[in-house]
Parts: C-alpha cells; sequence; structure tokens
C-alpha cells in the first residue's frame, strides 16, 4: 500500500542516527510489553499468525500513530487495530482503559461479539512449495509492474516500473497482497532482482547495485 | 481505510500498552506470563551473540563457511538458531571488494534468531529511506568510509528472505580462535553498516 509506511528513497528524514553499541533491547518496560502485546494480538484477533495481516495494520496507522509513538508504539497502535478489526475490542476500548488508568470516571464501551476472520494458515510460516516452474530464470531482465494497489503490497513505491535482472530464486512464498486480507495464500514464486541504481535514481545517482525480493506477480517481462 | 483513532488528545503509548495489557488479561485472551516469557527471550536469549558464533566459526572452519553461504538456514540451524523471522536466511560475504548493507524499507525486517531484535538506527525513517538511495553518504554518516572501488549492494528486505552479512575477517586475527573472535562481531557488522572490530 502507498502510504507512510513506503519509506525507500524519500526525502526529509535527516541525518541518520549512529549505533549505539550499548542500546537495550527495550529502553523502557512497556515497549517490551508492546511487543509482546503486539504478537500476541495477532494470534488472538486473527487465530493464527498472520504477518502480513499485521503489516497492513502498521501501513493503515494515521501520521501520529505510525511516527510519533515510535517504533514499539506503532507495534501495540497495530495491535489494537487488528482487535478492533476483529471486534475483539469494541473502538475506543483502549483509550477508555487508558484513561481510567489515570483516573478519569469514564464508561468504558460494552464488550463487543467478536468476529474473527475464519482463517488457519495452510502451515506454519510463510514458505510453501508451488506446483508450477519459476516463470523467470536467473538472470532474466524483468520489469517490476508499476501498480498502486489500495491494499497490502510488498512492492515498494520506488521499484515500480523500473528493470532489473534475477539474481536468486528464492523459495516460493504465501502472497502478502491477498494474505493480508484473509483472501488466500496464494503462493507465489519469490526473487532476488538486482537493479542499478541509475535505473532506480537516475544518471547522477551514487553507483551502487540493488536488490529486492519480488513475488512473481510483481514482475514481467520486457520487452 | 481506517485508523487507529480519532481526533482529541493522544494518550501516551505507554499508558495504552498498560490499558491493552489489562484488557486482554481480564478476558483470559492472553497470559500474562506468556507475555513476559516472549519480553525475556528477546532481552536475554535471542541477540547478536548468536549471529558472532555463526561469523566466527565460519571464519575459522572453511566446510562451515562453504555451508553457510551455499544454504544459510541450514547451517545456522546446525548451531541451534532457528525461528520467526528466520525461515530463510541468506548469508552474503563481504569482501574487500563487494560491500552488502542490509535494510527493510517497508516496515523493519531483520533476522532476529541470529541478530535479536533490531537496534533503534535500523527502525528510524532516515535509515529506511536513505540507505536505498545514497548508501555510501549513509554509510560514511554512520562511520563507514568505504573506497570508491568498493561495489556497495544494498538488500531491501522486500519478502520473508532475510539477509545476514558475513564480514571480513579482520587483519591480524590469524592467531585467534573461534572463541577469541566472537567479541569481534558485532551487531553492526552483520547488518552491513560496520566492519568487525579489531583486537
Amino acid at each position: 500500500m502507498d502510504g507512510i509506511a513506503d519509506m525507500g528513497g524519500t526525502r526529509g528524514w535527516g541525518p541518520v542516527h549512529p549505533p549505539r553499541p550499548d542500546e537495550p533491547v527495550f529502553e523502557e518496560p512497556w515497549q517490551g510489553k508492546a511487543f509482546a502485546l503486539a504478537i500476541l494480538s495477532s494470534r488472538v484477533a486473527c487465530g493464527g499468525i498472520n504477518t502480513d495481516a499485521f503489516r497492513h495494520a502498521l501501513e493503515r496507522l494515521d501520521r501520529a500513530a505510525y511516527l510519533d509513538d515510535g517504533y514499539y508504539g506503532r507495534w501495540i497502535n497495530a495491535g489494537e487495530l487488528l482487535l478492533t478489526d476483529s471486534t475483539v475490542l469494541a473502538p475506543g476500548a483502549v483509550d477508555a482503559r487508558a484513561r481510567s488508568l489515570r483516573g478519569e470516571h469514564v464508561r468504558e464501551p460494552a464488550v463487543p461479539e467478536p468476529t474473527r476472520p475464519d482463517y488457519r494458515p495452510a502451515a506454519e510460516g510463510s514458505l510453501r512449495t508451488v506446483d508450477t516452474a519459476p516463470a523467470f530464470a536467473v538472470g532474466r531482465r524483468v520489469r517490476a509492474r508499476d501498480m498502486s494497489p489500495a491494499g497490502h503490497t510488498r512492492l515498494p513505491g520506488y521499484l515500480r516500473g523500473r528493470t532489473g535482472v534475477v539474481e536468486l530464486v528464492q523459495p516460493a512464498a504465501v502472497l502478502p497482497d491477498t494474505n493480508a486480507h484473509f483472501l488466500g495464500e496464494n503462493p507465489q514464486h519469490v526473487y532476488s532482482v538486482r537493479f542499478d541504481s541509475y535505473e532506480l535514481w537516475g544518471a547522477d545517482a551514487e553507483p551502487f547495485a540493488l536488490t529486492a525480493e519480488l513475488y512473481e506477480c510483481y514482475l514481467e517481462t520486457t520487452s | 481505510m481506517t485508523t487507529t483513532r480519532g481526533q482529541g488528545e493522544r494518550l501516551p503509548a505507554a499508558l495504552r500498552t498498560e490499558a491493552l495489557e489489562q484488557l486482554l488479561t481480564e478476558r483470559g485472551l492472553i497470559d500474562p506470563k506468556v507475555m513476559n516469557g516472549i519480553i525475556t527471550t528477546y532481552e536475554t536469549s535471542v541477540g547478536p551473540l548468536n549471529g558472532a558464533k555463526v561469523v566466527a566459526k565460519a571464519w575459522t572452519d572453511p566446510e562451515y563457511r562453504r555451508r553457510l553461504l551455499a544454504d544459510g538456514t541450514a547451517a545456522i540451524k546446525e548451531l541451534g538458531f532457528s525461528g520467526q523471522q528466520g525461515e530463510h536466511i541468506v548469508v552474503v560475504e563481504n569482501t574487500a571488494t563487494t560491500h552488502n548493507v542490509v535494510v527493510c524499507t517497508l516496515c523493519s525486517c531483520y533476522p532476529w534468531p541470529v541478530l535479536g531484535l533490531p537496534p533503534s538506527w535500523y527502525k528510524d525513517p532516515a535509515y529506511r529511506a536513505r540507505i536505498v538511495r545514497e548508501p555510501r553518504t549513509v554509510l560514511a554518516e554512520m562511520g563507514l568510509v568505504l573506497s570508491d572501488d568498493v561495489r556497495i549492494v544494498v538488500r531491501d528486505s522486500t519478502s520473508e528472505v532475510r539477509w545476514l552479512v558475513l564480514p571480513e575477517r579482520p587483519a591480524g586475527t590469524e592467531h585467534l580462535s573461534e572463541e577469541e573472535l566472537v567479541p569481534l562481531v558485532t551487531r553492526d557488522a552483520m547488518v552491513g553498516v560496520a566492519k568487525a572490530g579489531t583486537p
């Protein structure tokens, strides 16, 4: 999905932060809880872990929910969104409880009847086997489709319409574009495609190569 | 497309985390012991020390190095490391002439079983946005200046493939054992924003 999460190549973020070798895993205790709760929320909301649905929830957060709360804030917000989608939580339930916790007198919304998606992963994880042979061999020139779906996708905006070369054929995997919406796993062949920096950013770019893993339906042949 | 909340005062994420924990616990939907187990696992047993052991073994055992580059997932599993976000790990080697650096521009995908949870710079928008456009400049900002004849390959983790960089073995470490090499292998070197340390 186009939006705030699709950051590759965008400008205006300022300098990178140098690594800190002594950085703790969680800077504050609530961040550890947010991480664990997000993982568990995914199970509670979907009936099984659907990483694609979780990533799509992250993508649907508004600017404040995605950026201002930081990384683990983003995770707890996405967990809450999944739980609200499946009506395990009523909209506003978390805010109401949070206000109660800090001493406000608020009426909490009634507990709704959950309507969870009918979802069972076909197997653990995302790797799958597919019956058909890969459509593109190593060394083949391919173009990333120029598409801009409203739903989830793992084709970043900066690669759309760009031409590269297949470097590796990776194991086939569940297609995030349908799985995120509980519309089926549709396993696909996955390719590591190598792009030249000049193809991505023009003649003034720094010289380098870039690879991305692209699902078969993201790619088309070049004439 | 829906978003998490409408207008109004934004409550702190820490407070909302506590609220969500209470709501789910009260209804028996989560077990606090399971939640604490997940936190403890990532704070204590899954971290970059796992990856450092993989790299030190590859530096000292040519046959293991060959297996690691041919099938990273299997070779890493030999040392006991596997699990979520490590279903398919591909190891690439940094050399005097090729430098690999890893990013996830769409979120912050990272090989948890070998490196633990990602550090803050890896999750930061500036890194996610810029490393795919101007990697040489970004690496220099992070303290790694590469000479012009080194080819840079940026690996954007857009699917479930997870990349691990096998850094160059530092010069002057020929006499060191596998155990003595482990502390030289840093998290940052295994992502490709630094070189391995020197003794």
